[in-house]
């Protein structure tokens, strides 16, 4: 016989309870689900624009009658549950229906705070929760001419745009001088409030309501101060109070809310709780963000999987009042020690602070620019350094450097406007894909638009044109994310996996993190190879299979199925002997395109699958090894004159950019990895924006990390000065071991090191000889598997199969 | 007339790879998944013409290398929400060796 599983509050947090539940196991339970409003679960903050008039009830019904059905939910609404009688386990309803249950949910969300006032109890005095709240102010619309809203906080603010937008006349009181003063700070408060008075509303600051007066329905509302306004409609929004009657009448223990432990349990371990009820580490949550992440560990230990733990939630909150731009995230008060850094622009309406402790936000509060407020609060709540960013993060993320792309303001786009420039999507198409086909996260606009599925550059346009067209609703990406849509599982988690298990081959891998498909995909499986290879040099199989197809072929693929052919020149520096070689070969094999690359070596464009080996042989002979200039691997060095040529050279650049790429060729990498060195400050061979870049002074060298041309231009940073060649060599070895270690496959030095923190790297790197020198013999001791010329080899006759098409006798 | 030629021994194709029929008119792109199963499609994505031959095989499954559509081996259909259609080949396997059926060859050239 099936347990039998009773909810009580077909809201918000308890269903999504039983959503994620159904997912890890549909069976389990006969579910039994009482609410008492006559509705199936619908989304409770789309109310202020259901409202405003922007949205209708049905269109906000997260699951309708026949979800109930298909998934074998019993649905009693319109029928509150009265008691709970926990020895007969055993519930009650108002009409007198008993039922049973094994395990018991308690999802009965709040109500709003009523003040309790003299007149409180007349008609046309309401709070702001459910439809049947909206269905009376609309209705007061129609008949009625003036609305009081008591609260000046998110809720109140979000009634009285929607009243005033329905005609009504409008005022807003609040007790204090400032609105939201619990997520905003004295100037962002102005700013609100003025734009808020510029559309039409109106404030009565600092009042205190004494009492409501009137027949039997509200005529006027009165104040400490003896003054009066009129009002048909009074909202009052003041805050909301944890739903916890029934719960304390059956004797489980509450304060605020119903006391829970990590696991959403109460004090009686059959009966769990969620949602706005709840009192969780002294903390009760009025934001739908952290309801969800209780329900998904609710339904983790109601399917009896029992590993996760809710730890609680660090916040953030937008004002959903169209025009208005505001957001605010943790707290916002400076205590001692902490700093805070403001960005203001009274003429564009535009005020920013970010408050640190200790170079780690604390805080965020945004008015005017919202762009940057998912950025912010993910920093905020990974507790990243900002110490290597710090002058520039009121700027933005996209300040960091991007070629032109990713221009702020989504919403202020015209529909014409190029967002996805890879595959020419513009912002109309991707609105409109997202509202026709009901889309919510960025895998679903990846893969119905195209839009951000190559270059990812504009990701974060997307993403913000999702959060603006479905509001809250949108699934912001999940605090950890998972490899691909094989696992859950992260990067980081995945690569610990292989280190710490060990596991050695890939089928461990699939096995030991219970991946969802047989065979991975081609997103994790180049990535599961690269990691493994990294890791176990001496043991790993490389899987060819598992391989791009460029790295697969060792050329890079071209649009007509052909192939290009980079032989290495270390350094850029060639012989006569070396360019005739190149030039024999392109005769021989008809290469129909020969161009001197960005990288500084010749590139052979066009050539067809069949003929790469028999070529690469060809090279070979004249001395030449693979340029892996198709590969996730150490691509060049490039180098200036330097020192033997040049007037202002100051070291040998040519000579030690040689000894690097010697060093590093053949290195599989998490992406590709690229290298100068420049003879003097002039930096001929703009160092400073690669993966790692050497440039030379009189008294040495100054070593840079993590610059990146291309997508989004990134200026290195410095990492510290040597003396000699042979240091430049062992710190060269050393990052890239670290990055190699560390790094998540197709991640490049620059979000890396931005990831990780400059400070990090330079604590192994530069402060810790023992360290480095470690982390140099690893590099040394995987170079002796990875320096072996693949185009020799094939030309050998390995992989021949790659090569070759079957021909029909 | 639906005539069987045979082909190659199974095991000159890679598991979780492909090999590449050249005839006349076109190339064929014959697949061998992890579990031994053998496609063949016509080598060419219905997206841009990618070379379906060169992608990585997942499942039943192959993802394109030019713009990493994924189609399905069995039916030569893109996965949703990809539409469009590479032309598949009858063909099996006896004793080890891959037989393919050619004449609708024509059909499709
Ligand atoms: C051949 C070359 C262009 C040229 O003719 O100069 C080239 C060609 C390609 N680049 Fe590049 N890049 C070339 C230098 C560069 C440079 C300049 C440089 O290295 O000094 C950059 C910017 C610097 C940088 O990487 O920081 C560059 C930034 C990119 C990017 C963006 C990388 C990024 O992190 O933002 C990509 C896309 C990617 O890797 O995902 C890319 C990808 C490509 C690919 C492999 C596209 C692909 O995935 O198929 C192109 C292959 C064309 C073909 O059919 O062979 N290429 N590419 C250059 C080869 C250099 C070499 O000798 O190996
Ligand atoms: C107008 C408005 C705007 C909002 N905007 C936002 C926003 O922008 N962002 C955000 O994150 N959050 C917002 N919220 C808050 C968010 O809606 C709540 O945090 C969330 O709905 C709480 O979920 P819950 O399941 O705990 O409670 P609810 O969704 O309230 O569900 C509880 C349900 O239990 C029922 N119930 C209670 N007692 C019983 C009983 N004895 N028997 C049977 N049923 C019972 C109630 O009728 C109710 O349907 C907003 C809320 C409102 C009202
Ligand atoms: S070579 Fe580089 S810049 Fe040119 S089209 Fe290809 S990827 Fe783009
Ligand atoms: S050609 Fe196959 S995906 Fe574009």
């Amino acid at each position: 016989m099936k347990q039998k599983l009773i909810l009580i509050g077909n809201g918000m947090a308890g269903v999504r309870t039983l959503e994620e539940l159904l997912k890890l196991t549909p069976d389990l339970y006969d579910i039994t689900v009482y609410g008492s409003e006559p509705y199936p679960n619908y989304n409770r903050i789309m109310l202020s624009p259901v409202l405003a008039g922007d949205k209708t009830v049905d269109e906000i019904v997260l699951n309708d009658l026949d979800w109930y059905k298909d998934n074998g939910i019993e649905l009693i609404s319109g029928d509150p549950v009265i008691e709970i009688d926990r020895n007969k386990r055993e519930i009650k309803t108002q009409s007198g229906a008993i039922n049973s249950y094994d395990r018991l949910l308690i999802a009965t969300g709040s109500n709003p705070f009523m003040i309790p006032i003299p007149g409180a109890d007349k008609q046309g005095v309401i709070g702001f929760r459910d439809i049947h709240d909206v269905e009376t102010m609309l209705g007061a619309a129609k008949d009625y001419q003036n609305a009081v809203v008591i609260g000046g906080g998110l809720l109140g603010l979000e009634a009285a745009n929607g009243l005033q937008k329905n005609g009504m006349n409008v005022t807003v009181v609040h007790l204090l001088d400032s609105l939201m003063e619990r997520q905003l700070d004295k100037p962002a408060a102005t700013l609100l409030q003025q734009s808020l008075i510029d559309k039409g509303l109106q404030f009565k600051m600092q009042a205190q309501t004494s009492a409501i007066l009137g027949e039997q329905r509200v005529e006027a509302v009165e104040f400490a101060d003896g003054s009066r306004i009129e009002a048909d409609l009074v909202v009052m929004a003041v805050g909301i109070r944890p739903n916890i009657e029934l719960a304390q009448s059956a004797g489980i223990h509450c304060e605020r809310g119903i006391l829970v432990n990590d696991t959403m349990q109460t004090f009686d371990p059959r009966v769990y709780a969620v949602g706005e009820c709840v009192q969780h580490r002294g903390s009760c949550y009025g934001l739908v963000a952290p309801l969800f992440e209780q329900a998904k560990v609710c339904a983790n230990h109601l399917a009896n999987y029992g590993i996760a733990r809710y730890q609680g939630s660090v916040t953030s909150t937008k004002l959903k009042v169209t025009g208005i731009d505001l957001f605010s995230a943790g707290d916002f008060n400076e205590a001692d020690g902490d700093e805070t850094l403001v960005f203001q622009d009274p003429a564009q309406g535009v005020y920013k602070k970010l408050v640190l402790t200790d170079n780690r936000i604390k805080g965020a509060v945004l008015y005017g620019d919202t762009l940057d407020g998912s950025w912010y609060f993910q920093l905020m709540r990974e507790g990243t350094s900002i110490a290597d960013f710090r002058q520039s993060i009121l700027f933005g993320q996209h300040d960091l450097g991007d070629a032109g792309h990713g221009d702020s303001k989504v919403a202020a786009l015209a529909d014409s406007a190029e967002i996805c420039g890879c595959n020419g999507v513009c912002k109309g198409e991707i609105v409109d894909a997202i509202t026709k086909q009901g889309l919510f996260t960025l895998d679903e606009v990846r893969a119905h638009t195209k839009a951000s599925s190559s270059c990812g550059s504009c990701t974060g346009l997307v993403e913000s044109l999702l959060a603006s067209t479905v509001g809250e609703g949108y699934d912001a990406a999940p605090s950890k994310k998972g490899m691909c849509k094989c696992t859950e599982h992260s990067h980081d988690e995945v690569i610990r996996g292989i280190q710490q298990q060990p596991l050695k081959d890939m089928r461990s891998v699939f096995e030991f993190f219970d991946w969802k498909t047989e065979d991975g995909c081609a997103s994790c499986r180049p990535a599961l190879n690269y990691y493994l290879l990294a890791n176990w040099p001496d043991d790993y199989q490389d899987d060819a299979q598992s391989r791009f197809i460029n790295e697969r072929a060792h050329g890079n693929i071209q649009k007509d199925g052909t192939y290009s052919v980079v032989p290495r020149m270390f350094g850029g520096l060639c012989t006569a002997d070396e360019l005739r070689a190149i030039a024999d070969v392109s005769d021989k094999y008809n290469v129909p395109e020969m161009k001197v690359t960005g990288g500084q070596r010749i590139d052979l464009f066009g050539v067809k699958k069949e003929d790469l080996p028999a070529m690469w042989k060809d090279l070979a002979d004249a001395g030449f090894v693979s340029g892996h200039a198709y590969g996730k691997a150490l691509r060049t060095v490039k180098t200036c004159a330097g020192q033997n040529w040049c007037r202002f050279g100051t070291q040998n650049s040519t000579g030690l950019g040689v000894k690097l790429e010697q060093l590093t060729w053949g290195s599989w990498m998490p992406h590709k990895f690229k290298m100068a060195v420049s003879g003097c400050p002039r930096n001929c061979a703009e160092a400073t924006i690669k993966d790692f870049g050497v440039v030379c002074v009189d008294s040495g060298y100054e070593l840079h990390v993590g610059g990146n041309g291309g997508i989004k231009v990134r200026i290195t940073d410095l990492l510290c000065k040597v003396e000699t060649e042979e240091e430049v060599l062992e710190y060269s070895g050393a990052f890239i071991q670290k990055y190699r270690e560390e790094g998540h496959y197709l991640e490049r030095t620059a979000p890396w090191v931005e990831r990780v923190g400059l400070t990090s790297i330079k604590q192994v790197i530069v402060d810790d000889p023992v360290q480095r020198k470690a982390l140099f013999e690893r590099f040394k001791h995987s170079q002796q598997y990875a320096q072996v010329d693949p185009w020799a080899a094939r030309a050998e006759g390995t992989a021949a199969h790659e090569f070759s098409t079957i021909r029909i006798a | 007339m639906n005539q069987w030629t045979e082909l190659l021994k199974m095991d000159d194709i890679p598991q979780l790879g492909a090999r590449v029929l050249r005839t006349d008119t076109m190339d064929i792109a014959v697949f061998r998944t992890a579990q031994d199963e053998i496609f063949a499609l016509q080598d060419k994505c219905p997206h841009k013409g990618g070379p379906l031959s060169q992608g990585i095989v997942h499942d039943n499954t192959v993802t394109c290398p030019l713009h990493n559509w994924k189609i399905d081996l069995n039916s030569g259909e893109a996965l949703a929400p990809d539409v469009g259609c590479s032309h598949r080949f009858p063909i099996k396997v006896e004793n080890g060796v891959v037989y393919i059926q050619l004449a609708v060859e024509s059909a499709v050239a």
